[in-house]
């Protein structure tokens, strides 16, 4: 009899399921398990109380990213709270024999960008971190989830979490990309169709001709927000673009023990035939550069559109965008180019990666950035800024007038000295544009891709990459 | 709190004095502002619960109310603990003191952080909930009782049905609501699967 088809979701679960809880969910073991700095702290603590040793500290991997400032990382850092925070993780992971990756590893950065740097990351497994954005692993064909601290604790306790079964939806993206339109642009175009909330309960799987073509990295910016439209997790199935992206890791195999494993890798992918909860269809051909303009990042438009007017919002969403509009000062029904901009932030997990500076490099190289403009390029990792400066895209930055910095999370949540002040306004290619995200209580966020960031840094306003690139 | 080496806690009912926190849709930042989740343990974390809720308020916050200050049971309004998925609220609350919470609703985010901490989160009508505020503001020595069991609120106003999810109930009543002990319940299928898998962190 013919194996019955699955997705890959189904696969990777089916081959991590320790049992059936009395709950109603499932013991699910966890690959690999990836702590940071500001989750795990309370997490040891809880662990040490209940007297329980880290069951499978080969299978954790620990790197600092959130609160580490991104001008000056020696020792002991310039904030105390930031510096105990450091301090405690360096000093568990020293007592449970975790691998750390601190900014002497040389390998240190946002543990979403480590994670697939390093090879820890591969088609298959599954993938827990204390942080929201773990979806990104999941462009590998991964499942992974984002957890609370309780979570965490379980996690170093048992390897395991108890978690409900999910439904799969099947996101197809068909046609091709115009220019000037990026992976972020097709997952704020996602949100923006399916809501922050459409996503509860669901795994997402990417797929179609726009994903084909994508890049991993572009594949890792498309997973990372996955968050943003209230699925758990999101996948890409592995293919031949996966495989080549991690030949030579530090952590996959060599040779033919990686010829073999790309094989099994590749037939994780969902069968031809598998079932889904539900299949969407989105026109890649239609996307514009995105831009969001409210205090979600379901509140996006293509750039050409204008701002929406509550009247012709559906009721249910309309106390929601007089909330965004009001918070952001902006006019209903005004166009969102040719908005004043005081800051421009290019990094974070979601697109802090090699390609992304590039992109905005190439923007970066037709001007400088306007008078009046605080601009920053954050890389995601160290690994990344490396690779920019032997490309000299630092000396491009630098030139046109941007801060070059060392990687961490920075203005992406504002843990560190990196903030907005004031009721500063901050175009940003990072994930999330909630009231007050960036640091300052009131200040305000407009989510984008990186090229359109470097563009709105040298106009000092909102423009089209399309038309003033 | 956790009770994995010891043995099972069930929590059948929660008993105490109140404490009411008017206001819907009371964010998770507002309980715990995030500037406080720069630390690396929970323990001072119940004093700084709504703290600058409670500078505005310059002393008259409930929380700093002294007829509340035995209170074991935060009564609150519609959508409590909306907004980021902080551990830091819950925690703070209950180092707080609080074992229970009696609402109108509450985030799902934050009633599963509170079931893994043991705190039962129910929920009532609008008017029962109006009696409940009522009372418990005029008569803040009155004892509640909550009974997960049968779910019924005892207090000065009478007896009231308050709603529970039935697996979260099942998680209390069975002592299952401490998801570390469950799960080191597998023993060592745990190593078994573990050792099933196709991969290896190590290259
Ligand atoms: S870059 Fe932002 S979203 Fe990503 S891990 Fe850091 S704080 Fe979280």
């Amino acid at each position: 009899m013919a194996e019955p088809k699955k997705n890959l979701f189904q696969k990777v679960w089916d081959a991590h399921r320790v049992s059936e809880l009395a709950s109603g969910q499932t013991q699910l073991l966890i690959g690999t398990h990836l702590i940071h700095e500001v989750t795990s702290p309370q997490a040891f603590a809880m662990l040490s109380e209940l007297k329980l040793p880290v069951r499978f500290p080969k299978r954790t991997f620990a790197t600092v990213d959130h609160i580490i400032p991104t001008d000056d990382q020696s020792r002991p850092l310039k904030d105390d709270l930031a510096e105990a925070m450091m301090s405690e993780l360096e000093q568990n992971c020293r007592e449970h024999d975790i691998q750390f990756f601190g900014p002497e590893s040389g390998a240190q950065g946002i543990v979403h960008v480590i994670g697939p740097e390093l090879g820890l990351t591969q088609p298959g497994m599954t993938i827990a971190c204390g942080d929201s954005h773990t979806s990104t692993h999941g462009a590998f064909g991964a499942i992974a989830f984002g957890i609370g601290t309780s979570q965490v604790r379980d996690l170093l306790a048992t390897q395991c979490l108890a978690i409900s079964p999910l439904k799969v939806r099947r996101i197809e993206v068909t046609g091709e990309l115009a220019p000037g339109v990026f992976a972020k642009d097709v997952i704020l175009a996602i949100i923006r169709k399916l809501g922050v909330n459409g996503g509860v309960g669901y795994a997402y799987e990417y797929a179609g001709p726009v994903l084909d073509a994508m890049s991993m990295e572009e594949r890792m910016t498309v997973c990372n927000m996955s968050i943003e439209g209230g699925a758990r997790c999101g996948y890409v199935n592995p293919d031949a673009e996966t495989i080549e992206y991690l030949r030579g890791r530090r952590y996959t195999p060599d040779n033919s023990e990686f010829e073999t494993k790309a094989a099994a890798w590749l037939a994780l992918a969902s069968d031809d035939g598998a079932s889904y909860d539900d299949v969407v269809e989105i026109d890649g051909s239609a996307i514009e550069p995105s831009i969001t303009w409210g205090i979600h990042p379901g509140h996006n438009i293509g750039i050409s559109e204008s701002i929406p007017t509550p009247h012709d919002t559906p009721d249910e969403e309309r106390a929601g965008v007089e909330e965004a509009l009001e918070y952001m000062d902006f006019v209903a029904g005004a166009s969102i180019a040719g908005t004043p901009i005081d800051v421009a932030f290019i990094g974070s997990c979601t697109n802090g990666r090699i390609s992304d500076l590039r992109e905005a490099a190439k923007v970066a190289a037709t001007g400088h950035v306007k008078a009046g403009v605080r601009a920053l390029v954050v890389p995601g990792s160290a690994d990344v800024r490396k690779q920019a400066e032997a490309e000299g895209l630092d000396e491009v930055f630098r030139k046109a007038g941007f801060d070059w910095r060392e990687p961490g999370c920075s203005m992406c949540l504002a843990m560190n000295p990196d903030k907005l002040r004031g009721r500063e306004v901050c175009a940003s290619s990072s994930n999330r544009n909630f009231k007050g995200r960036q640091g300052s209580p009131s200040g305000r966020t407009l989510l984008m891709s990186p090229a359109m960031v470097a563009a709105a840094a040298i106009a000092g306003e909102v423009v089209d990459i399309r038309k003033s690139h | 709190m956790s009770n994995t080496n010891d043995e099972l806690i069930r929590i059948d009912s929660v008993e105490g004095t109140g404490c009411v926190v008017r206001g819907d849709d009371v964010d998770t930042d507002r309980i715990i502002p995030a500037r406080f989740m720069k630390v690396v343990t929970f323990d001072d974390m119940g004093r700084h619960a709504f703290e600058d809720a409670r500078k505005a308020a310059k002393g008259k916050h409930p929380l700093d109310d002294e007829r509340f200050s035995d209170a074991a049971i935060l009564v609150v309004g519609q959508n409590f603990g909306c907004g980021s998925s902080r551990e830091h609220a819950p925690q703070a609350l209950m180092r707080f003191g609080f074992k229970a919470f009696v609402g109108g609703s509450f985030a799902e985010i934050f009633a599963g952080n509170c079931t893994s901490l043991g705190l039962p989160c129910v929920t009532l009508g609008d008017s029962d909930l109006a009696k409940l505020m009522g009372t418990v503001e005029l008569d803040p020595a009155g004892k509640i009782e909550i009974d997960i069991r049968t779910r019924r609120l005892t207090c000065r106003a009478g007896e009231m049905s308050v709603g529970i999810p039935d697996g979260v109930r099942h998680q209390l009543l069975e002592g299952d609501w401490d998801a570390t002990r469950v799960l080191m319940a597998a023993g060592d299928r745990i190593e078994k699967t573990a050792a099933a898998l196709p991969y290896s962190p190590t290259a």
